[in-house]
């Protein structure tokens, strides 16, 4: 039995910092993609939202919401929350509905705000909650944790600051010509290198702002694709949702500690590498295949850290491969060809769908002044607060 | 000012006095150590759910945890974290940046904590011997509140430098 479904349309609102309802993003990404897909909300038969936790009620029932603002049309809804996985949680529930034969058109849409500065975890005095006792205990904030993964490359690997700028400048490259992107504008190793230390050695431009944003796709059954005179869509072969095996034996987001592998052995995976396997392996197809992939650069190192959990190449060899640009446009494997997140910024129930927005266009060959020659195979790859991963592979 | 005495920021996570440690939580069937207890797992009153899949453990016992482990990795925090972080010293003093670092023990588990006072991130490397020391981490109206932190071990030689 096939297991794949049908991207008929993807659109988004561009990323920056607009100031307005979260619903406006969302209703704008839902219409470009339906229009992109020529399919009428009417038809719709699924409505999936990406929940939207710190905007209030609305966000927090966010299908009903976008459904609501396109107008009641009585289709099924559902909403979907795994932090930073949340767009390819939403993904993943109308995906298993399209092939399960329950609809046959899904709307998926992902939209937020978010606040200037450190995201920190819900007021309140909460000591058994993990998110706001790192906070209170340690003064542990998102950056210190994506530092501590790009120090231990530099005292394991011997990667450099420069290594981590060139991150930076290849991203702000590719970003250049996309019109979703916020940040459109060449930046420097210089720039980078001079920017502030946030948390040691991560400087102000390693790191990912926070943007508003939104991003939707239309899903569809492959025979309704056909229906629909697209003999040859854009399909998602795999969505991986795995969560972690115990022992998690590298440092986690939010976590004060790891499990102890004292007794239950070391896993054969680590988190990250478990999370884009489970999509190679639903799918059958393997790293090798990859034409492009998207990965969450919450910060510059972190791009390297993804590339050898996504099997581009061997742990520790994430460096040399950069250095030789095979992950520039026109290199080996492209890389975040849409400018990742050092050129859109956060939005948290948006990324992800986003990836597979950015992944669709440059399967089409629509992706204008960012296309990757010949793409036929490219991989998302996130990982969200308390055990939450997500890969999508998709293919012509 | 008074003379209250200082009390843990947190209740139960860590002992105090000379040889001061961490307590994790040991599950009674499978012997897998817990850190920190919380209540999805080892819970606070020896009860809970032991998190090793293949163990359906729910008494756990409290365990004085190593307290000599080696960097897992570190860093620092150039600017002042948000709430519900609150800064050491009184309301209107500088900022003053600290470090952190995650810590390998020899029970098999990493764990975070601050830099004790007076260490940075040049004292430090991934493999590094660090020593959990308890420091002051803030002051409310009950006094000094402390923490659990890690302290880079001098090998012999090495304070000659200073």
């Amino acid at each position: 039995m096939s297991t794949d479904v049908a991207v008929l349309g993807v659109g988004m609102h561009p990323w920056g910092k607009w100031g307005r309802p979260f619903t406006t993003y969302g209703v704008h990404a839902a219409r470009a993609a339906l229009a992109d897909a020529d399919v009428a909300w009417t038809d719709v038969d699924l409505v999936v939202g990406g929940e939207t936790v710190r905007n209030g009620y609305g966000g927090y029932v966010a299908g009903a919401t976008f459904a609501q603002a396109l107008g009641w049309n009585g289709a099924r809804v559902a909403t979907s929350y795994a932090a930073c996985a949340t767009g390819a949680q939403a993904i993943d529930t109308a995906r298993a509905r399209i092939l399960a034969g329950l609809c046959e058109v899904a709307l998926v849409v992902g939209a937020d705000t978010t606040p200037k500065g450190f995201l920190a975890p819900n007021a309140g005095e909460r000591w058994d909650d993990p998110d706001w006792l790192r906070f209170r205990l340690l003064g542990m904030t998102n950056p210190a944790y994506f530092a501590m993964y790009a120090r231990r490359r530099m005292d394991l690997h011997g990667a450099t600051s420069e290594d981590f700028a060139a991150v930076k400048v290849k991203n702000a490259r590719h970003g250049l010509a996309n019109p979703n992107a916020r940040y459109r504008k060449e930046v420097s190793a210089e720039d980078v290198l001079t920017s502030a230390v946030v948390s040691d050695p991560l400087h102000l431009l390693d790191i990912c702002a926070t943007s508003d944003g939104a991003a939707a796709v239309v899903l569809t059954s492959v025979d309704y694709a056909r229906r629909h005179g697209i003999a040859a869509p854009v399909r998602v072969r795999a969505v991986s949702t795995v969560t972690p095996t115990f022992p998690n034996t590298v440092l986690d987001m939010p976590n004060l500690s790891t499990d102890s592998s004292a007794v239950a052995g070391v896993p054969e995976r680590t988190f990250k590498q478990s999370i884009a396997h489970a999509a190679y392996e639903e799918a059958g197809i393997g790293p090798e295949d990859v034409s492009l992939a998207e990965v969450y650069d919450l910060s510059t190192a972190l791009e390297l850290d993804w590339m050898e959990d996504i099997g581009l190449c061997k742990p520790g060899e994430a460096e040399a491969m950069l250095r030789a640009g095979d992950t520039t446009i026109g290199g080996r494997v492209p890389v975040n060809p849409s400018g990742g997140l050092a050129c859109f910024g956060e939005a948290v129930p948006a990324q992800a769908i986003a990836q597979v927005c950015e992944v669709t266009w440059q399967l089409r060959g629509q992706a204008t002044g960012r296309q990757v020659e010949g793409a036929r195979v490219g991989i998302t790859a996130n990982q969200g607060l308390f055990g939450h991963g997500s890969s999508v592979l998709l293919s012509t | 000012m008074t003379a209250t005495p200082a009390t843990p920021a947190i209740e139960g996570w860590f002992t105090t006095g000379a040889a001061a440690a961490l307590v994790g939580a040991r599950c009674t069937t499978c012997t897998t150590v817990f850190f920190p207890r919380s209540s999805s797992g080892a819970g606070p009153d020896g009860h809970g759910f032991c998190r090793n899949p293949a163990c359906a453990g729910e008494e756990f016992e409290d365990v004085e945890l190593s307290r000599r482990g080696r960097v897992w990795s570190y860093t620092d925090a150039q600017y002042q974290p948000p709430p519900p972080y609150l800064a050491p010293g009184s309301p209107g003093d500088a900022y003053e940046p600290f470090a952190l670092a995650a810590v390998e023990l020899p029970e098999g588990l990493v764990v975070l904590g601050q830099v004790a006072q007076g260490y940075g991130v040049r004292d430090l490397h991934v493999g590094a011997e660090v020593e959990l020391v308890v420091e002051t981490l803030y002051a409310d109206e009950t006094g000094d509140r402390t923490i659990w932190r890690w302290k880079p071990v001098v090998e012999l030689g090495e304070e000659a430098d200073q």
